[in-house]
């Protein structure tokens, strides 16, 4: 129960910042496109501050902009999401029981990748408090992007845009990574979920399938021989 | 430009997105006992970000070359338990190394 007086609303925004950060090269990149294709600046916004979805809305854009059909939208945009599903789930286990129906509702619109990553490197339980200032400072940078990105094509220099392009992954790698250097079953789990991966996309036949698909097979492929080998036995306690 | 069939579109992107995410959070509010589950959701993130990791960071910027320089970066900086914000930026700042010395290059 210690756990829930240090994960503030203040520590939540506090760790929001390196998210909010690199949501500000992304979605100036998405402001970028959603300009150059020829949507005016507050649709590009609109579609920001109502999505919050890196992959998703850049193919909603791209199908947009190419008179794509409400269907084809729709169900595009359910793969690509799809992977939101397990982490949704994930997360549902991780927050505290006091979490009223209405927070659930409200907090689960910015469900991202950084921000379920970082919410499961907390200890214990994680509240409404520190989810909401989770949330804020990505959401706040993720809409500032697209607007600088919208607006200003050309702000940064090409060989600057195109680096920042690798950032978000470096974060998921700094993610990862330490805590397979002190589990001998999360480095499996990740081992298994890169080389499957990686087939996926470089294996003829298999490369045709949405990159949102091929998440979902990865990981349920590698938690769940993970979890039949190696069960997580509860040592923090939960309740 | 046909602002109703860009609103509408705009509209049902929103829609789906917010469903997958809702759904699940709001359906599982009790604690699942479930060993094997629990054991599931508890590898999950890692299994989630390192599909998404790899290979596409390969392909995150100019060149599969640059790319490869940052990604040796990420995981020389990870391995050591730098920051989040640390390791990314230090991913970029090589990639943008690599780039400006591939330019010379050539």
């Amino acid at each position: 129960m210690q756990d829930y007086e240090t994960l503030t609303f203040k520590k939540g925004i506090k760790d929001g910042l390196p998210i909010c950060l690199g949501y500000i090269s992304v979605s100036f990149a998405f402001g970028m496109m959603a300009a150059q294709g020829g949507l005016p600046v507050w649709v590009a916004l609109l579609i920001s501050m109502s999505n919050v979805t890196s992959a998703g809305q850049f193919a909603g854009t791209a199908l947009i902009l190419t008179g794509g059909m409400y269907f084809e939208i729709a169900v595009t945009t359910f793969v690509i999401n799809i992977r939101y599903m397990l982490m949704s789930l994930s997360l549902s286990q991780k927050v505290d029981d006091a979490m009223t129906s209405l927070q659930r509702w409200v907090l689960s619109f910015c469900v991202t990748d950084e921000i379920f990553a970082v919410s499961m490197q907390q200890k214990g339980n994680v509240n409404a408090h520190y989810l909401s200032g989770l949330m804020l400072t990505p959401y706040a940078g993720w809409s500032l992007g697209t607007l600088l990105g919208a607006t200003a094509t050309n702000l940064l220099p090409l060989g600057a845009r195109t680096a920042l392009g690798i950032a978000i992954y470096g974060m998921f790698i700094a993610i990862i990574i330490p805590p397979a250097r002190n589990s001998r079953p999360i480095a499996k789990v990740i081992a298994i979920s890169v080389v499957l991966s990686c087939i996926f996309k470089w294996m003829p036949g298999l490369n045709g399938i949405s990159s949102g698909w091929v998440i979902i097979l990865c990981a349920v492929a590698a938690s769940a021989y993970a979890a039949l080998r190696y069960p997580v036995h509860e040592t923090e306690a939960q309740e | 430009m046909n602002y109703q069939r860009i609103l509408i579109s705009v509209f049902i992107m929103a829609f789906v997105t917010y469903l997958v995410r809702m759904l699940p959070l709001a359906i599982f509010k009790k604690k699942i006992t479930n060993p094997f589950i629990r054991s599931f959701l508890a590898y999950v993130p890692y299994a989630v970000l390192a599909a998404m990791t790899f290979p596409a960071i390969l392909y995150s910027t100019a060149g599969i070359y640059s790319a490869g320089f940052g990604l040796i970066a990420a995981l020389v900086l990870a391995y050591h338990n730098k920051g989040l914000l640390t390791v990314a930026l230090g991913s970029a700042a090589a990639v943008f190394a690599a780039e400006q010395l591939i330019g010379l290059l050539c």
